[in-house]
């Protein structure tokens, strides 16, 4: 993959999502993380920005955690759609500003809480929760927020173990990462 | 080449490196399912790290290195980690142990690098400290577990401290790079870092119900090249592919 680091200081205010342009967003929001292949990368938030310029699409995509395997994939499946549609692309990967779980949009929560995996909390929560063993995650499974945390870390990097104690399903949660 | 800021930079790296190999080792070996899953997913963000640091050490190099072959060829020597991290898991409580006393130094080691000059470390760093912030939570949390545990637990677990204690003053020495760096507003001054960390660990060892060691005696060296003999073993493992089929990729 032709990759190169672009880097920006990290700002608070810095908007998630750059220019796409409309005849790519089609194309990119059918690019889906291999690991939760219900969530199109568009609305994970791990796309900045897609541009065509003098017929090549140049991407800046974004890493969830450091050490995601997907990240690598996403990008191969990211040039490979853009190919069958008739693109060259180029992307590159970009640290700063860092992303967030905010970056996940409402369908893209929506579409982590129907497969399965509950979606993250606000960081405050996520603390009482991770820390305090306090019982604010809903079953994925049947609703009921009466949940314990089984381990902070899960089946890939960003999520954790849950089970619930009313139906008794074991279920992953979506990290809160900020 | 900036040889100080290449230095600097696989300082940095090579904790992260060979701390992730250790965890890594537990693949499918760790003490319960939720903790071996946890070791690995810790190892990954190490990895994951230290991607980003080695990748932009070859850049700076310019030459026909590369993240993987400064990862994967260099020789024993030319390794800087500090020895705390290539101590081995002798038993679940030297894993929490270690991890522990990096954890504490890594998170504060961060919140210092984000505030770098250099705007790639400074991203790295705020990238990293989110990912250490979950590290040292799960650490902290096993330490009161083990300490506070059974009178067994709590043994092998003070054990563990005492054993790893002698390695903790090592993570406060500066090297030449160091100094260079910090001059340049691009490295932190580990030296300033001493205190709040020995008042961060001695106020969670106190928690454990563990005691805090008393020795003066620290082993130093890793950031010179000069290992343990445990880093050898360690580099056998982590580079037998590479050294066995040069350049080989799946």
């Amino acid at each position: 993959m032709n990759k190169t680091e672009h880097i920006t200081r990290s700002s608070e205010n810095s908007s998630p999502l750059g220019k796409v342009d409309g005849a790519l967003l089609s194309i990119l929001e059918k690019v889906s993380d291999p690991e939760i292949p219900v969530l199109s990368i568009m609305d994970m938030g791990v796309v900045r920005s897609a541009v065509i310029e003098n017929n090549i699409v140049k991407i800046e995509i974004t890493p969830t955690y450091s050490g995601c395997p997907a990240m690598d994939v996403i990008g191969d499946d990211i040039k490979a759609a853009l190919k069958i549609a008739g693109y060259d692309s180029e992307i590159e990967l970009i640290l700063a500003p860092a992303w967030t779980t905010d970056w996940i949009t409402p369908r893209g929560r929506k579409a982590l809480e129907d497969y399965g995996i509950a979606a993250p909390l606000n960081a405050e929560a996520d603390k009482d929760v991770l820390l305090n063993g306090k019982r604010l995650v809903k079953c994925t499974n049947c609703g009921s927020k009466n949940t314990r945390l089984v381990s902070q870390f899960g089946s890939t990097a960003c999520k954790a173990q849950f089970q619930c104690d009313d139906c008794q399903e074991p279920f992953d949660y979506f990290k809160c990462l900020k | 080449m900036n040889q100080n800021l290449y230095n600097y930079i696989l300082g940095i790296a090579d904790n992260s490196l060979i701390l992730g190999q250790r965890l890594g080792e537990l693949t499918g070996h760790g003490p319960s399912l939720e903790t071996d899953i946890a070791c690995t997913n810790i190892s990954l963000d190490f990895f994951g790290q230290v991607r980003s640091y080695y990748q932009y050490a070859a850049k700076i190099a310019g030459d026909k290195r590369t993240e993987d072959n400064i990862a994967m060829l260099r020789k024993e020597r030319e390794y800087v980690n500090v020895l705390l991290v290539e101590q081995p898991n002798t038993n679940f409580a030297y894993t929490i142990a270690r991890q522990f006393l990096f954890d504490v130094y890594h998170f504060l080691f961060l919140t210092e690098l984000e505030k770098s000059k250099d705007l790639t470390l400074s991203a790295i760093a705020t990238k990293s400290l989110k990912e250490v912030s979950y590290h040292q939570r799960f650490s902290t949390d096993w330490l009161k577990r083990l300490g506070d545990g059974t009178a067994e637990s709590k043994e092998k677990m003070q054990e563990a401290i005492n054993d790893l204690w002698t390695y903790t003053d090592e993570l406060f020495h500066q090297t030449e790079a160091d100094k260079a760096m910090v001059k340049d507003g691009i490295g932190v001054d580990v030296t300033a870092l001493k205190e709040v960390y020995y008042k961060k660990v001695n106020e969670i060892l106190e928690e454990a119900t563990l005691e805090i060691p008393e020795s003066k005696w620290f082993q130093k060296g890793g950031k010179q090249g000069i290992h343990t003999e445990h880093l050898g073993y360690l580099l056998s493992d982590l580079q037998y592919m590479q050294r066995t089929y040069p350049n080989m990729e799946w």
